[in-house]
């Protein structure tokens, strides 16, 4: 159950692997949550992952693991429904998984720009729809999506992976939307530039932050009962101003 | 069928969609017990989730509130579960009878009361709801039973009282009413300095009258800590109503609860603030005469303040809020000033902060009541320091051999249960004889783990 503050006691991580989903079910552990699924295509990364959770939450965490690939999209709604039967169902989904590709390579290469697409998006529109059908069954679920704030404007440096993030924040937006009233919740996760594996070598844009940050404000968010978080916040005025910007202005700006 | 109506508990915190029943005088309620849950509900005045079942069956019982049979030589009268104490009351009281105990709101229900075994301001002198009970009709996946206190079921019955709905659904029960001689009371109004003030106060003369109770301004600190406004009282005798022949004296028993006015349906969040809250909280202080004044009151002023306003909850906005009511053993003063100097040096304002001597408990396994102090807060959800601060008064009411009220609860650590409610097992075993699947279930059931 989903208490009064927001905290689930039971989540699945689609995605499991994903640094900044790891840092929240850190910090979800350590509030109410006792069953953490973690659900990806890489079985030893998704152990790994396990155990230093099981580690740091020795007596109070049971965590699972179990097969899950974003681009397997005919499988999704079956792989989801076997997910969520189990007694008492699952309290909250956090929608991790996406890849960042490599704008240089994927602007030759028309089938390696469809797959981050394919991942990104297409992939997270099947999954999420299965777990929305699993959540109305049980009547409650709340629903954590990573967007980026790549997707509010897309930039010219990378438009693909970009492009990818709007359509997964125009479709959790019009979701969220259709779920009032049901019980349902969901909380839209706009990060900027977080230091993890998908950033790994890369030059640090100005106010960057950590998988961390981003978790501890996904739980203010649940507690709060927000829609929409940005890490940091103050992304979100500085956002609304680049949406602002005439296109030939924002173009010139330095990536 | 998909759960469609969404519910929450009156704190509106985790509203969550089940599937809806309202079976109507007479209907069977054998045919309801189904895998994914059933839990009955009355007039939703939790405040957390012990009314709610999501994804589940959720039986609204306030369709059924007829009144079998009533005695009124002896007080005893059999009514239907959704019957509301509201409805009691207006019915009896003209009569010259009132209920046994009363929360602070007439819109509950008879099952919903028993089912959370409720207390009043009586509690240190009458005990809880289930010590006024002689019989109960119970539906449960095993079938219909009636069960009393004492007899070959009365496990059953002690079970269900303060069982929230666990044990299956009341049909109907017996419960006894209080003779009145009119339907005003006599009440003492007095400030106290402090909290040792007040406790000195309460365990001196609470014994004097038959209804006590303090409200605390929770963020006055240091010398000021637990300033509060001491209310107690009697039911008034015709004598003191005035003069014989006065206006006052004509309809002795007249109960006339004043029209509700309603709070709009959109309020800003963050309406009771720190601010709000403190401004209120000097007002009322303030207010209050130093030394004890005597005044008649209603009975609704004096019990129901709240219910003159509808849908007062509304008030905390679109977050809502939650109640956290706890008790302590006497002999755990120290700790119950340490839990109140908590909550004053914490971000987290309490609108309503109520401190009540409670007596001796009963028989119910899970029944909040015992001899002790019990204080009860109402705090807006979404101040960040609201988890760590209530987790932390939990801590304190685990070691300081106290429990927290359920009928309230939206947020306890599961782990704490079996330490706060030592007969949990005795009442599982119950439990899990008149309902060996677990088909009763609510939100609050699964998320403690009862
Ligand atoms: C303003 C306010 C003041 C309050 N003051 C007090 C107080 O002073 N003292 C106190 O003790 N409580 C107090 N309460 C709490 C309230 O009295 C209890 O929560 C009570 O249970 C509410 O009754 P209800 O009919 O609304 O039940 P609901 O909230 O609908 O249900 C409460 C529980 O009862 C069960 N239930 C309901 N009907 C049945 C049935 N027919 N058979 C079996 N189980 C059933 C439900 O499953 C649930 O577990 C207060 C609440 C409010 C809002
Ligand atoms: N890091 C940032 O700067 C940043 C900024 C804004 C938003 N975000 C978003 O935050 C989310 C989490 O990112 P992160 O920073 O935690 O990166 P991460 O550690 O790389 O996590 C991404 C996860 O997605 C998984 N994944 C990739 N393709 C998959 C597929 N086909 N099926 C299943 N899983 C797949 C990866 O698993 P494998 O191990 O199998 O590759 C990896 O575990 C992503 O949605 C990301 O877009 C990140």
């Amino acid at each position: 159950m989903n208490d009064a503050l927001g905290h689930p006691q039971s989540l699945l991580v689609l995605g499991g692997g994903s640094d900044i989903a790891l840092a929240t079910v850190n910090a979800l552990a350590a509030q109410r949550c006792r069953t953490a699924i973690l659900a990806g295509r890489r079985p030893e990364v998704l152990d790994r992952a396990a155990a230093d959770l099981r580690r740091s939450h020795p007596d109070t965490l049971t965590v699972e693991t179990a097969p899950f690939d974003a681009l397997e999209r005919s499988g999704h709604d079956k792989v989801i429904q076997e997910l969520f039967a189990r007694p008492g169902g699952i309290d909250l989904v956090i929608v991790a998984f996406a890849i960042l590709g490599d704008q240089q390579v994927d602007q030759e290469d028309p089938e390696s720009a469809a797959r981050v697409v394919e991942v990104n998006f297409t992939g997270a529109v099947t999954a999420m729809l299965a777990v929305v059908k699993q959540f109305r069954a049980q009547g409650r679920g709340t629903l954590v999506v990573l967007s980026s704030v790549a997707g509010v404007r897309v930039r010219k440096a990378n438009f693909i992976y970009g492009s990818s993030k709007a359509g997964l924040d125009g479709f959790t937006q019009g979701l969220a939307d259709s779920l009032i009233g049901t019980g349902i919740r969901v909380l839209l996760v706009r990060p900027g530039f977080v230091t993890t594996k998908m950033t790994a070598g890369m030059k640090k844009a100005p106010m960057s932050t950590t998988a961390e940050a981003v978790a501890t404000t996904i739980v203010r968010g649940l507690e709060s009962g927000a829609s929409v978080v940005w890490v940091p916040s103050a992304l979100r005025y500085v956002m609304g101003v680049m949406k602002l910007l005439p296109r030939a202005v924002f173009r010139r700006i330095p990536s | 069928m998909a759960p469609d109506q969404l519910l929450s508990g009156w704190g509106r915190t985790a509203p969550t969609a089940a599937c809806v029943a309202r079976p109507g005088p007479g209907d069977p309620l054998g045919g309801l017990f189904t895998r994914s849950g059933v839990i009955p509900r009355g007039l939703g005045r939790s405040y957390g989730d012990a009314a709610q079942c999501s994804g589940g069956t959720v039986v609204d019982m306030t369709a059924r509130d007829d009144v079998y049979a009533e005695d009124l030589e002896t007080g005893h009268v059999t009514v239907a579960a959704g019957a509301s104490l509201d409805a009691l009351m207006r019915r009896y009281v003209p009569q010259g009878w009132f209920v046994p105990v009363t929360p602070g709101t007439r819109q509950v229900t008879v099952g919903g009361a028993i089912a959370a075994d409720v207390h009043g301001k009586n509690h240190h002198v009458d005990g809880s709801l289930g010590l006024h009970l002689t019989s109960l009709t119970l539906t449960t996946p095993n079938g219909t039973i009636d069960c009393g206190p004492e007899g070959p079921e009365r496990d059953l019955f002690w079970a269900t009282v303060g069982g929230l709905g666990l044990t299956g659904i009341i049909e109907r029960a017996t419960l006894r009413l209080v003779p009145i001689a009119t339907s005003s009371l006599a009440v003492d109004t007095e400030r106290c300095r402090d909290i040792d003030e007040l406790m000195a106060t309460m365990s001196e003369s609470d014994a004097h009258f038959r209804y006590s109770v303090a409200w605390i301004d929770c963020l006055a600190t240091g010398a000021s800590l637990g300033r509060s406004v001491l209310t107690r009282g009697n039911h008034a005798s015709v004598d003191e109503l005035g003069p014989s022949g006065s206006r006052a004296r004509r309809d002795p028993l007249a109960f006339r609860p004043a029209v509700r006015i309603g709070v709009p349906a959109a309020v800003p969040t963050g309406l009771l603030n720190r601010l709000t809250v403190r401004a209120f909280n000097e007002a009322w202080y303030r207010k209050a005469p130093r030394t004890a004044r005597r005044s008649l009151e209603s009975i609704t002023s004096f019990f129901h303040p709240l219910d003159g306003v509808r849908d007062w909850n509304r008030l905390y906005g679109r977050r809502g809020f939650l109640q956290y009511q706890l008790m302590v053993p006497f002999g755990a003063e120290t700790d119950l000033r340490h839990l109140v100097e908590s909550v004053a040096a914490s971000g987290c304002a309490s609108f309503l902060t109520v401190l009540k001597r409670f007596g001796p408990g009963n028989r119910a396994p899970l029944s909040f009541p015992a001899a002790g102090w019990t204080l009860a807060l109402d705090l807006a959800v979404g101040n960040p320091g609201l988890g760590p601060l209530l987790d932390g008064l939990d801590q304190v009411v685990v070691s300081a051999g106290g429990r927290i009220y359920l009928a309230k609860d939206s947020r306890l650590q599961p782990e704490l249960l079996a330490a706060m409610y030592p007969r949990l097992d005795e009442w599982r075993q119950v439990r899990d004889r008149v309902d060996p699947d677990h088909l009763m279930q609510s939100d609050l059931s699964r998320r403690l783990g009862l």
